[in-house]
C-alpha cells in the first residue's frame, strides 16, 4: 500500500488526467462487453458465460478484415457485425435449447461453446498470439492536457464507447423495440401474450449483446494481443461489472465499469500489489450496502 | 464405386487388418515416445509452439539417423496452459499412461517446478527442462532432482551479463532512476531481484523509483504504463515476454513511453519483433536467439533451416529444445541405455559441440544446468537483423558472480 503516492497523484493535475484517462479506457471497453452480459441476463435470465468468446472472435475477425481491406473502420465494423450475426446463431442453435433449464445446464452449454471456439481459433488463426498494430491515422504523439498524457487513439475509443452507451440508453428508453425489450425483462409472459414475437426479440437481444462484445474486441485489437482464450479474463471482470451495476441494468453496467476502470487506474498507484483485490473489495462493499447492485431492482 | 464393395471384400479387408494388427502394434511398441509438455495456447503459446517446432525438426533428424538405440522416436505433445497442477498431472500421464520413456519439460517456470517434483517422485525417468529460467530450479540443491536437468539460459547468468552491459550503458548515458515491470510469478520476481542485485553492484548509485507486476497473460497494461510514466524514471527494465511484451510495446507506443524513458529487456525474440508492428528503435536488448550471434555458418544454417520448415524464425526456446535433444542423443550414445540414473550420470559434466555456444560448445555442469551458451546485448532496430551492435558477455565473470550469488543463497 502506498497512500503517499496516491495522495501525491491526486494532488497533481497531470497524474489525475493520465490515470483518469487510463481508467476510462479500461472501463469503457469493459462496459461494451458487460452491457451485453447484463442485457441478455435482463431479458432472458441467462448468464452468458460464453460472452468472452464474442469479444475474442470480434478481435480476430477484425484482424482478418484489416488484412483484407487495410481499413481499421471496416475491420471494426466487420468484428461488430460478424459477432451480431454470430449472436443470433448462438442463441437460436444453442441457448434457445436451454431456456428454462437449470443454471448448471446453461453453464455447461456456454462452457462447451467457450472450449469449442477457443479451439476453432487455434485451428483458423493458430495458437500463437497476433498483434494487429496501430492504424496509421493514430500513429501520432499523445496529447498533453493539464500535463497529463491522453493518447488520441484512446480518446477516440472512449468517445465511441460513450456514444454507444448514449445510443443504447436512448434506444432502450425511447424506441418501440427498446420499450419491448425492457417490458420483456420485467414480464416476458405478458409481452408474449400481447403478440410480440419473443423468438425474434430474444435473437435481437443476443445480436446486440454479441455485436457490442465484438465491437469491444475489434476496437481493442490494435493494442491488445490476440490469442485463444483471451475472452476469459475480460469475462470475469464483466461479471463483476454486471453484479455491481445490478443484474440487467445498462446504466448500472456503465457506472460499475467506470468504477472498476478508475479503481484500476488509481489503485495501481495507491495499492500496486492489491489492485485486483481492491476491485473485489469494492464489489463486496457495494453488495453489502445494496445487495441488488447499484441500479438493480430488489427481487 | 460403392457398388463394388461386397460382403466378401469387407470380410477380406477385416481379416487382412486382423493379421496386420500385431505388426502395427509391434511397430508402435518399438517407437520410443518422448513426452513434451508446455504452454501451447494463449498469449504465451509462442514458448510452446516454437519449442515444438524445433523438436519436430530434431525428430526428423534423429529418425533419419536411425533413432535412439535403433528405435524411431516420436514426441507426444501436451498443453498445460501454464497451470502448475495441470503440468504435474500431464507429467504423470505422459509417463504412466502414454508410455513415454524420456521427458522434455518445455514449461515456463510456473509449471517446471511442479514437473520437477513429479520427476523426483517417479525417480525412474530422465527429464530435461528446456524453458524455465528461474535459477533456483537447479541451483538450489533442495529443489534439484537427481534425474532432471536444465538446457536453458538461466536468470542469474542473464542477470550478470545484462547488469554489466546495462551498468556501462547507464553510466555513459547518466541513467540513475530506474523502474521495473515484470510478470508476477517466480521467474519475473526472482530474475528481477537478481538483475537489481548485480546492477546495483556494478552501479551503486542506481535507484529503483517504482515497480509494476502485471499478471502473466494480462490483456491490458494501460494502468501499468501510466503508472510508469507518472513515476518519471529515466529507464525501464522489463522481463515481459512473448504476447505480453508485444501488447506492452503496442500499448506503450500509444503513450509514447519509449520516447520518455530508455527501455531494456532481455526477452526479445524474432517472432515478437516481427509481431510488433511499430518496433521502437534503441531498446537495449539481449540476444535470446539471433542468427547473426554467434556469427557462424552453423548458426545461420540452423536458423535458415527452421525458417524454411516453419515459415517463421526460431526463438530462444527453439535452440534450447534443439540442444536438449543433442544432449539426450550424446548421453544415450554413451550409455546405450534409457535408464534415468545412467543417463543422469552421463549428462552431468557433459560438453557438446553446438552452434549456440559462445565458443562453439555448451557444457552441462554438475549442478544440472548448462553454461557457455551465447549471451550478448545490443539495441533494437525496426528492420532486420532487429538487434545491432551486439556485445558478447564474459562467461568468466558470469561464473564468478554466479558462484558468489550461490554462496549468498547458501546453495553451496
Amino acid at each position: 500500500m502506498n497512500l503517499d503516492a496516491l495522495g501525491a497523484c491526486l494532488a497533481t493535475s497531470a497524474c489525475v488526467v493520465t490515470q483518469t484517462t487510463s481508467g476510462l479506457i479500461v472501463g469503457m471497453l469493459l462496459f461494451l462487453v458487460a452491457a451485453g452480459v447484463t442485457l441478455i441476463f435482463g431479458v432472458l435470465k441467462i448468464v452468458n458465460f460464453a460472452h468472452g468468446t464474442f469479444y475474442m472472435l470480434g478481435g480476430y475477425v477484425a484482424y482478418t478484415a484489416l488484412g483484407a481491406t487495410d481499413s481499421y473502420t471496416l475491420a471494426v465494423l466487420s468484428g461488430a457485425f460478424a459477432m451480431a450475426l454470430f449472436g443470433v446463431l448462438f442463441e437460436r442453435l444453442l441457448i434457445s435449447r436451454v431456456y428454462g433449464s437449470n443454471v448448471l445446464m446453461q453453464l455447461l452449454v456456454c462452457y462447451a461453446a467457450v472450449l469449442i471456439f477457443d479451439d476453432v481459433v487455434k485451428i483458423v488463426w493458430g495458437p500463437e498470439f497476433h498483434a494487429m498494430g496501430m492504424p496509421p491515422a493514430f500513429q501520432v504523439p499523445p496529447l498533453f492536457i493539464a500535463g497529463g498524457v491522453v493518447p488520441p487513439f484512446y480518446a477516440v475509443l472512449i468517445g465511441i464507447a460513450a456514444l454507444i452507451a448514449i445510443v443504447l440508453g436512448l434506444g432502450l428508453s425511447m424506441t418501440r423495440l427498446g420499450k419491448t425489450v425492457r417490458a420483456a425483462a420485467i414480464n416476458p409472459q405478458m409481452v408474449s401474450a400481447l403478440g410480440v414475437n419473443t423468438t425474434a426479440l430474444f435473437a435481437i437481444v443476443f445480436a446486440i449483446g454479441g455485436g457490442l462484445a465484438g465491437l469491444a474486441g475489434a476496437l481493442a485489437a490494435p493494442v491488445r494481443s490476440l490469442s485463444p482464450g483471451m475472452g476469459f479474463s475480460i469475462l470475469i471482470e464483466s461479471f463483476i461489472v454486471t453484479v455491481i451495476g445490478g443484474m440487467g441494468s445498462i446504466a448500472g453496467a456503465l457506472v460499475a465499469a467506470l468504477v472498476i476502470g478508475l479503481v484500476r487506474g488509481f489503485g495501481t498507484i495507491g495499492f500496486p500489489q492489491f489492485t485486483d483485490g481492491m476491485i473485489y473489495i469494492v464489489m463486496i462493499v457495494i453488495l453489502l450496502l445494496r445487495p441488488q447492485g447499484l441500479f438493480g431492482r430488489r427481487a | 464405386m460403392s457398388g463394388l464393395v461386397t460382403r466378401r471384400t469387407v470380410l477380406a479387408g477385416g481379416a487382412a487388418g486382423l493379421l496386420a494388427a500385431p505388426w502395427v502394434a509391434r511397430a508402435q511398441a518399438n517407437t520410443l515416445r518422448i513426452g513434451m509438455q508446455s504452454i501451447l495456447s494463449g498469449p504465451i503459446a509462442l514458448l510452446g509452439t516454437s519449442s515444438r517446432n524445433s523438436l519436430l525438426i530434431e525428430q526428423d533428424r534423429i529418425n533419419a539417423a536411425g533413432g535412439f538405440l535403433g528405435r524411431p522416436i516420436e514426441f507426444v505433445f501436451r498443453d498445460s496452459k501454464g497451470q502448475p497442477q495441470e503440468a504435474a498431472r500431464i507429467t504423470r500421464e505422459l509417463v504412466n499412461s502414454t508410455g513415454c520413456e524420456l521427458l522434455i519439460d518445455a514449461e515456463a517456470s510456473s509449471g517446471s517446478f511442479a514437473v520437477q517434483e513429479v520427476v523426483r517422485d517417479l525417480g525412474t525417468i530422465a527429464c530435461i527442462h528446456t524453458n524455465s529460467e528461474t535459477s533456483s530450479l537447479t541451483a538450489d540443491p533442495k529443489i534439484r532432482a537427481p534425474t532432471a536437468f536444465r538446457v536453458a539460459r538461466q536468470g542469474v547468468h542473464d542477470a550478470v551479463a545484462g547488469s554489466i552491459y546495462l551498468a556501462d550503458y547507464a553510466s555513459a548515458k547518466k541513467l540513475n532512476k530506474w523502474a521495473t515491470c515484470s510478470p508476477d510469478y517466480a521467474y519475473g520476481r526472482d530474475t528481477t531481484a537478481q538483475y537489481l542485485q548485480f546492477f546495483k553492484q556494478f552501479k551503486p548509485d542506481v535507484e529503483v523509483i517504482t515497480d509494476a507486476w502485471p499478471k502473466l497473460g494480462q490483456p491490458d497494461f494501460t494502468e501499468v504504463i501510466t503508472k510508469l510514466i507518472q513515476a518519471k524514471p529515466q529507464a525501464l527494465f522489463t522481463l515481459l515476454y512473448a504476447g505480453d511484451l508485444s501488447a506492452f510495446v503496442n500499448q506503450g507506443n500509444v503513450y509514447a513511453l519509449f520516447s520518455q524513458m530508455m527501455v531494456a529487456t532481455p526477452n526479445v525474440d524474432y517472432p515478437v519483433l516481427a509481431a510488433i508492428k511499430n518496433l521502437p528503435p534503441g531498446i537495449q536488448s539481449a540476444t535470446r536467439y539471433l542468427e547473426t550471434f554467434p556469427d557462424t555458418p552453423a548458426n545461420k544454417e540452423w536458423g535458415q533451416a527452421y525458417l524454411k520448415r516453419w515459415n517463421e524464425r526460431p526463438t530462444n526456446w527453439s535452440w534450447q529444445n534443439s540442444v536438449a535433444m543433442h544432449f539426450y542423443e550424446e548421453a544415450i550414445r554413451k550409455t546405450n541405455s534409457l535408464d534415468a540414473k545412467a543417463l543422469a550420470a552421463a549428462l552431468a559434466g557433459m560438453k557438446i559441440n553446438s552452434p549456440f555456444g559462445a565458443d562453439g560448445t555448451i557444457t552441462m555442469r554438475d549442478d544440472h544446468t548448462t553454461v557457455g551458451y551465447a549471451i550478448g546485448w545490443g539495441q533494437t532496430t525496426p528492420k532486420e537483423p532487429f538487434i545491432i551492435d551486439v556485445k558478447p558477455a564474459d562467461w568468466g565473470k558470469i561464473i564468478e558472480l554466479e558462484t558468489e550469488w550461490k554462496k549468498q543463497q547458501k546453495y553451496i
